[in-house]
């Protein structure tokens, strides 16, 4: 059996990427099979899962859906649009995490950051200029819709406590620590090492300047709990925040997210 | 006595309590996360919180920025 477009088609030895498009989609000019972009005449193998696009296309409302997930590793998409993640901190950690998980499908986002968008968050965080003065989570919210519409995404606006998050976060599956203050990041992981142990967690610590990228790393303190960065370089005078260093610690945090939900971590 | 700190011996003071250990390796201690022995050590419990001969310590420090 191949899926088509996500629909089931009956797979026959020699079938061509070409045949099914002459019957599926014969105005196709992208074709892609398991995730990946494929020649035309290729020879399709039963369990193939294959997509036909006709580039600049809007699609209808019911197949734009399936389509934004055509680029991924067969499989994945069921078990994310199941998951809930909870990101704690909306800023250069947060916002770009959010981003990437939005791309990827999970299906429930919990977003908490009391704060506003203001100019200089613009130098690594996921807002733009129209948004400055707004609430980063109603901003972030908007972006994230213009994304992926097909998710569930809830906010919470109020300064997060360490008593705070148990209670608000208990029904995530995977937590990430996405705050500025190296206090709060003590504080969350107090809390999945105590109350909310067997969650999956995520932080974040030492991802400062542009030190080498390599020296991030992600790495496991126990079972589900992870830390991302170098745990070493500090933002402080002289040694700011900045887009490419941050993104690759988001990154790390983003995809160890991901791992977490498949199991694999 | 000997106490164990991120698996090296370190030798303190009879009865130093887990707040005086921190601020002595010149940590801040909402900074601090500690598992005494395995088990995590709630933030309020850091200065009543006595080390004894042989107690394993695992500190994570975190620094700021995200």
């Amino acid at each position: 059996m191949l899926f088509v477009n996500e629909v089931p088609y009956r797979f026959r030895q020699g079938l061509r990427l070409i045949d099914v498009a002459g019957e599926v989609k014969p105005d196709a000019d992208l074709y892609i099979v398991n995730g990946h972009p494929s020649s035309p005449s290729a020879v399709l193998s039963d369990g193939d899962s294959c997509w036909l696009i006709r580039k600049g296309e809007k699609p209808p409302a019911d197949e734009l859906e399936r389509l934004l997930y055509a680029r991924h590793t067969p499989g994945v998409h069921n078990k994310v649009k199941a998951a809930s993640v909870g990101i704690m901190g909306l800023g250069g950690l947060g916002s770009l995490v959010a981003v990437a998980l939005a791309r990827v499908g999970v299906g429930h986002l919990l977003l908490a950051d009391f704060d506003l968008v203001e100019p200089s968050n613009l130098n690594r965080q996921q807002y733009f200029i129209d948004q400055i003065g707004e609430k980063k989570t109603e901003a972030l919210k908007h972006n994230l819709e213009r994304i992926n519409p097909y998710l569930r995404i809830d906010t919470i606006d109020v300064v997060l406590t360490e008593k705070l998050i148990p209670e608000l976060f208990k029904e995530v599956d995977v937590l990430a620590e996405c705050f500025d203050g190296a206090e709060m990041k003590a504080a969350a992981l107090r809390c999945v090492l105590g109350p909310l142990a067997g969650k999956g967690f995520v932080g974040a610590s030492g991802l400062a300047g542009y030190e080498d990228s390599n020296i991030i790393r992600t790495r496991k303190i126990r079972d589900r709990v992870y830390l991302v960065g170098d745990g070493e370089t500090e933002a402080k005078p002289g040694q700011g925040l900045m887009a490419p260093r941050v993104g690759v610690a988001a990154h790390h945090q983003a995809n160890q997210v991901l791992r977490l939900l498949l199991d694999v971590a | 006595m000997k106490i164990v700190c991120n698996g090296k011996e370190r030798e303190v003071k009879e009865g130093l309590s887990i707040e005086a250990l921190i601020l002595e390796l010149e940590l801040n201690p909402d900074t601090v996360v500690v598992e005494c022995n395995g088990a995590i050590v709630l933030r309020e419990d850091y200065a009543e919180q006595s080390l004894s001969e042989g107690s394993v310590l695992e500190l994570i420090r975190f620094v700021g920025g995200g």
